[in-house]
């Protein structure tokens, strides 16, 4: 697995490589974590998992250009 | 059909009508890929096998497309690969698209230096038409077609299989009965028994169809294309210029009308263009489920293949792990009817392919949970999965449209003798032999030299004479083969290493030896060579410690 990646001035970029170990338990993981819930539920969650990872990535930089990617093609 | 003509296997009247019945070895119940691949390897091990069949002819459209290596290299060992490589078609790109336009491809091309290739695209029907007549060629196998199991009683040490012919009914008997009779399993329910798991509720449209194209020999699989609007499609080429195309459906369809042509031309025409000519050879609507049996052994029945336990298509993991199941049982059971190994010995089978069935059974679900999510959530995180993949290479390894079938590795085996040295290598001791390039007098492959009982691979070291005399001679033989270097010794098999990869797959060091167990497995392997040990494992690998542990 790659490693998170930093240029050598230390400031961090996001790593869209693989960084997830066995990537098919993780997906299962995430779709059963939404079981049972409404949709307006499952919005919830979503955010706040988001909310939780973003603590703990906590790199303004590394938030920022993961937020440009994501909205990226959202038509 | 324009491209294939189903044989028609005669009929003939089983001299079991009049007279006493009579005793078998084994009875395979079901001719498709599973049970000929059984009773193939049974009569080659010299074992007398019948094997009933209720229809008289083989799978009528393809079915099963995608063979794989590991199902190759079996069907290898059993004389069976080289017409199937001949005829099908190999392949090792696939490419995935989302709406409009494609996301991204990749390759399976494995490493090089291995003798078969990733997967090898042939339909059915060639498969068992190849099988049966291998069959034929081996005067151990009596193949009776339109013999139809209507009945099973389950002795202490046998059992009884009521057959009915057009001439009337009758009985046999066999010390161990192969129920390797479909997905259906007419047997399985016969004796009560149950096939557990989940239905997914969606069905697919799959149609051959014949064209001349010029499409690539590669996978192509489509989320929400235009022309299959918020469904999948899937197009995948087998010989002869038969395409396989795939629609997903929902679970709304009505399968009757779906799968009359009037139906299906518009979507293919859709798919393929107007300007492509083409003819339906075979059509038929799915649903898929994956379930198994809790447990595969049932006294002297022994089920396999889909009988045994069921999977989604996607992926080919259901012919494949048949030929594997029974791969795993043909060995077992020779040791078993030579009274060379306890009858507990089969519990393996089930510990050991219970394992692998799971195995498969998560790797489809979760191919066809991506494919067909439930619900509104695992919908936009699908599609989000496959927007971000186009740019971003994390997201491709998340794109679920199928987990290509790969064999298992036992490394939780009860018949695995735990290493007692480290190896920095992949074939531990539960793991299939990696293939490698050899020379020497049998081929140029590894696999080649392995025996159809054990056999002892022994790198650059010499195995005294007297050892390689042992080990043939011992009740369970192991045949020996040495890696360059040593000089031979009389009743071994040498060969070089040729481009260097075979130690480097197996992390061989000067005396390094591993213990293949008859369906190719790593059993044990150590760094130097030492006859207690390897006649300790091989009783190991049987069944035989475990059993002696029991008695004290």
């Amino acid at each position: 697995m790659s490693e998170h990646k930093t240029v050598s001035s230390g400031i961090s970029t996001l790593n869209t490589d693989i960084n997830i170990a066995a990537p098919d338990d993780f997906y299962e993981e995430l779709i059963e974590l939404h079981r049972g819930l409404s949709d307006e539920q499952s919005a919830l969650v979503n955010a706040k998992l988001i909310l939780l990872l973003a603590n703990h990535i906590g790199d303004a930089a590394v938030l920022r250009e993961a937020m440009r990617a994501a909205r990226a093609d959202a038509a | 059909m324009k491209t294939y003509t189903n044989p028609i296997y005669l009929y003939t009247r089983p001299a079991d009508l009049s007279g006493s019945p009579r005793h078998w070895p084994v009875i395979v119940a079901g001719a498709g890929p599973v049970g000929l691949t059984a009773a193939i390897d049974l009569a080659q091990r010299g074992i007398d096998v019948l094997v009933l069949d209720d229809d008289n002819t083989v799978s009528v459209g393809s079915r099963a497309i995608c063979w794989s290596k590991r199902a190759l290299e079996i069907l290898d060992r059993l004389g069976c690969a080289e017409r199937i490589v001949r005829k099908g078609v190999e392949w090792n790109v696939g490419r995935i698209f989302f709406r409009d336009e494609q996301v991204f491809d990749f390759n399976l091309l494995p490493e090089s230096g291995h003798h078969r290739p990733a997967f090898i695209n042939l339909q059915q029907y060639w498969v068992e038409q190849f099988l049966v007549e291998r069959l034929s060629e081996l005067s151990q196998g009596e193949l009776r077609w339109q013999n139809k199991v209507i009945g099973i009683t389950q002795q202490t040490d046998r059992v009884s299989v009521r057959v009915m012919t057009s001439d009337g009914e009758y009985t046999v008997q066999a010390d161990w009965l192969i129920v390797a009779d479909g997905a259906r399993s007419p047997i399985r329910g016969m004796l009560g028994l149950e096939s557990e798991g989940q239905v997914f509720h969606d069905r697919f449209l799959i149609a051959d169809i014949h064209m001349k194209s010029d499409f690539p020999t590669e996978r192509w699989f489509w989320f929400d294309p235009p022309f299959h609007r918020n469904q999948s499609a899937l197009l995948h080429r087998q010989a002869d210029d038969v395409w396989r195309i795939d629609f997903q459906l929902g679970w709304d369809a009505n399968p009757e009308e779906e799968k009359k042509h009037e139906s299906i031309l518009p979507r293919l025409k859709a798919m393929l263009g107007d300007k492509t000519e083409f003819d339906i050879e075979w059509a038929s609507v799915y649903t898929f489920q994956c379930r198994r049996m809790r447990s595969f052994r049932h006294g002297h029945a022994l089920f396999a293949g889909d009988a045994a336990h069921l999977v989604s298509p996607f992926g080919a993991r259901g012919a494949n792990s048949g030929i594997q199941d029974v791969d795993n049982l043909v060995w077992k059971l020779e040791l078993v009817l030579e009274e060379l190994a306890p009858q507990s010995l089969l519990d393996s089978y089930d510990a050991e392919r219970t394992f692998a069935a799971d195995e498969n059974i998560r790797a489809t679900t979760r191919s066809t949970d991506f494919i067909t999510p439930k619900g509104q959530t695992s919908r936009i995180f699908r599609d989000a999965v496959l927007r971000l993949a186009k740019r971003h290479p994390f997201a491709r390894r998340l794109v679920n449209a199928g987990r290509l079938s790969v064999p298992a590795v036992l490394k939780d085996s009860l018949l695995n003798t735990p290493d007692s040295a480290s190896f920095a290598s992949t074939t531990i001791p539960g793991a299939p032999a990696a293939d490698a390039p050899v020379s020497g007098s049998r081929g140029d492959w590894l696999l080649g030299y392995l025996d159809q009982g054990f056999t002892l691979l022994a790198f650059g070291t010499t195995v005294p004479e007297d050892a390689v005399t042992a080990l043939a001679r011992a009740p369970i033989p192991v045949a020996v083969v040495l890696v360059g270097g040593a000089l031979a010794a009389a009743g071994a098999d040498r060969i070089e290493d040729r481009d260097k990869l075979l130690a480097a797959r197996y992390d061989a060091q000067p005396g390094t030896c591993y213990l293949f167990r008859p369906d190719e497995h790593v059993c044990a392997r150590w760094r130097s060579f030492d006859l207690a040990c390897v006649l300790a494992a091989v009783a190991h690998a049987t069944g035989q410690t475990a059993a002696e542990q029991e008695a004290a």
